[in-house]
């Protein structure tokens, strides 16, 4: 039995009151995420019950009971408060999927501070100028990262400590770091969490756009509302249930519903702190009997590419219900998984500034391979003209996706950029920057994006950003950044360079501006290609036109070129 | 061909760890372990193309054939010349 039900009966019967209640929340009363988490929990009766199992990638384990959660929160809240860091304050956590990552969140939340999570393997650039925008005071990190840091830190002057969480005193202690480790503190039996309330900044999530450099989602302790019944409706989360979320909380998946839907359910989840293997993840299923698994297109792929012949030597019948975000799931991966688990991936729908499951395939609903779904209810989903920016009336054309603001993990603003969160706003729709259509049943599906931004693997990479960086190079004269389309990750990133003079085009200048991009910014945004070129397409004005080199990669038309420079 | 682990070990140590990360040697899980990720390998992949002479097809290049010094050295043997 789904906890979901009948779609249309949700729909007509709906309020964010019936999570308010089941989380026994009164509008105006203390809400805060890190307490809703840990402490009520035990407070529940199961302070006992297993919270997390994570298990690192040379097999070690550990096990953490709700009970320690609390308790291990607390500790890092109470080293925050002794550092002197105030509610308010921005507090970076900076590492792999470790337990101390999942536990200091919530604890960063118990203190009032403002928890900015962000992706481990970002280049110091890419960490650079997220902290330096959110004027950071304090950044959680590991020694095998703590080099990136310091190469940053002076241009720092609002980051006060930089907290090493595995310290082992092989080398000294720098300027600013301090050492903390979370198992060996003592532990701190009580907090005295701080009054959050609806409207306090809880988390603060970095995403790229088009122009510009990346702006910082801030979101507050009421997301709650939505993750909790989110987690519960979509994901279809039991209390006897294994979860496995296999995003990394550096993106808000990670944190939405790898971290405070699951928690805040008194759910059992794990934790594999390993990269991408078909053998390894599989065992992981087998051996912690995952019921419920929310995974990505990429990696869905990544397992499709390793063969069926792999799936057979393990026991994975206890998965009861799939699910996948990041980008659009492609019906033969939806119709694999059929054939492979007897279950189809559930696509859900969402993105950073919306905190919470906004379109989607709903558990016990059929679903329609290659669609990402139906709103969620509570939420209204049109598709716009993009002319007008008023509702199609009729089903099957392809607009933008519109939706109407104030469910409560909506973002509140982008940090110190107010004017980008005006412009993402026309005629009381939130626009969401993807083109879709809307079928005659309501499903929605995926057309393309509406600006420039990549979307490779499930995560958006700027083109400006990476333009930006290349010409840092000492070899790059002029840039341009478009997508590639790419059997695993959906679309990579690819560059059309033009050299200065003294340099020549080659394979090993290539692979030297690759990872020049992938040391400063990340992975993620280097191009995964390179191609030479005498000079690139340009209007008369002078402004590189993207959209030629990306009709030219995808084989679409290229349209109209009138303002060429050369034409 | 003699000291091809040891150039793959020392371009991995140079290129993706930092520095104050955990020595490797020739059995270290580098995908799984989270040294070089996916998006990374494409990188690896493009060195020993180019220092090889060889090209290496998307459908072997997997993370289980990226997975350790040992085993990308034998996947190398398997494309360089005799």
């Amino acid at each position: 039995m789904t906890h979901f039900g009948n779609y249309e009966d949700r729909v007509k019967n709906f309020s964010w009151a019936i999570s308010e209640q089941e989380l026994g929340y009164k509008p105006g009363q203390v809400i805060n995420i890190g307490w809703y988490c840990s402490d009520r929990i035990c407070q529940q009766g199961k302070a006992d019950k297993v919270a997390l199992i994570w298990e690192g990638f040379t097999g070690e384990k550990k096990i953490f009971t709700y009970n320690d959660i609390r308790l291990y929160s607390n500790t890092f809240a109470k080293f925050i408060t002794d550092l002197g860091i105030k509610a308010g304050e921005r507090v970076c956590l900076f590492m792999d999927r470790v337990p101390e990552l999942y536990i200091g969140f919530l604890g960063i939340l118990k203190t009032g501070c403002i928890v900015q999570p962000l992706f481990s393997a970002f280049g110091e650039e890419s960490l650079f100028v997220r902290l330096e925008n959110a004027e950071t005071s304090a950044i959680f990190t590991q020694k095998k990262h703590v080099s990136k840091v310091r190469k940053i830190r002076d241009k720092l002057p609002h980051l006060k400590y930089i907290i090493i969480v595995d310290y082992d005193g092989k080398t000294p202690l720098q300027e600013r770091e301090v050492a903390f480790s979370m198992e060996k503190s003592e532990k701190v039996e009580h907090y005295e969490i701080y009054p959050t309330y609806a409207e306090t900044p809880s988390v603060l999530h970095y995403t790229s756009g088009t122009t510009g450099m990346p702006k910082g989602v801030k979101h507050v302790h009421y997301s709650l509302i939505s993750q909790y019944i989110t987690a519960k409706w979509v994901l279809d989360l039991h209390d006897d249930d294994i979860y496995w979320c296999t995003a990394d909380p550096g993106w808000v998946t990670g944190t939405s519903y790898g971290i405070i839907g699951p928690f805040s359910l008194g759910v059992t989840q794990c934790v594999l702190d390993s990269g991408f293997s078909a053998e390894a993840w599989y065992r992981f299923i087998e051996k912690n009997r995952v019921t419920v698994w929310y995974s990505a297109p990429t990696a869905i792929r990544s397992l499709m590419k390793a063969g069926d012949e792999i799936i057979k030597k393990f026991d994975l019948s206890s998965l009861r219900h799939l699910a996948s975000v990041g980008e659009p799931l492609n019906p033969e991966a939806v119709n694999w998984s059929i054939r492979v688990f007897g279950k189809p991936f559930h696509d859900t729908y969402w993105q950073t500034e919306t905190g919470c499951i906004v379109i989607t395939n709903f558990p016990g609903m059929p679903v329609k391979p290659g669609s990402m779904g139906r709103p969620f209810p509570g939420i209204t989903a049109t598709i716009l003209n993009p002319g007008n920016h008023e509702p199609y009336p009729e089903p099957g054309r392809i607009g933008l996706i519109g939706l109407k603001p104030g469910w409560p993990s909506m973002m509140r603003t982008y940090w110190n950029n107010e004017e980008a969160y005006k412009n993402k706003f026309r005629n009381g729709w939130y626009l969401t920057g993807d083109r879709a259509r809307m079928d005659k049943d309501g499903y929605i599906w995926f057309v393309g994006r509406d600006d420039d931004v990549i979307n490779t693997g499930g995560h958006l990479v700027s083109p400006f950003e990476v333009e930006s960086a290349l010409l840092e190079h000492p070899a790059v004269a002029e840039s341009a950044v478009v997508s590639k389309p790419d059997p695993i990750n959906m679309e990579v990133v690819k560059a059309f360079v033009t050299v200065k003079p003294g340099f020549t085009a080659s394979k090993d200048l290539e692979l030297d501006i690759m990872n020049f991009i992938r040391k400063k910014l990340s992975p993620l945004a280097m191009p995964q290609e390179i191609e030479f070129v005498d000079s690139l397409p340009k209007t008369r004005s002078g402004k590189i036109m993207r959209r030629i080199l990306h009709a030219k990669e995808w084989g679409e038309e290229i349209g109209d070129t009138s303002t060429l420079e050369n034409e | 061909m003699d000291d091809l682990k040891e150039i793959i070990k020392n371009y991995v140590i140079n290129e993706y760890l930092e520095p104050d990360s955990d020595p490797i040697d020739y059995d270290t899980p580098l995908i799984s372990g989270g040294i070089v990720d996916s998006f990374s390998m494409v990188s690896l992949k493009r060195f020993l193309e180019n220092r090889y002479n060889i090209q290496i097809p998307d459908d072997q290049a997997t993370p289980e054939a990226f997975d350790s010094v040992n085993k990308i050295a034998d996947l190398v043997r398997r494309f360089v010349k005799a």
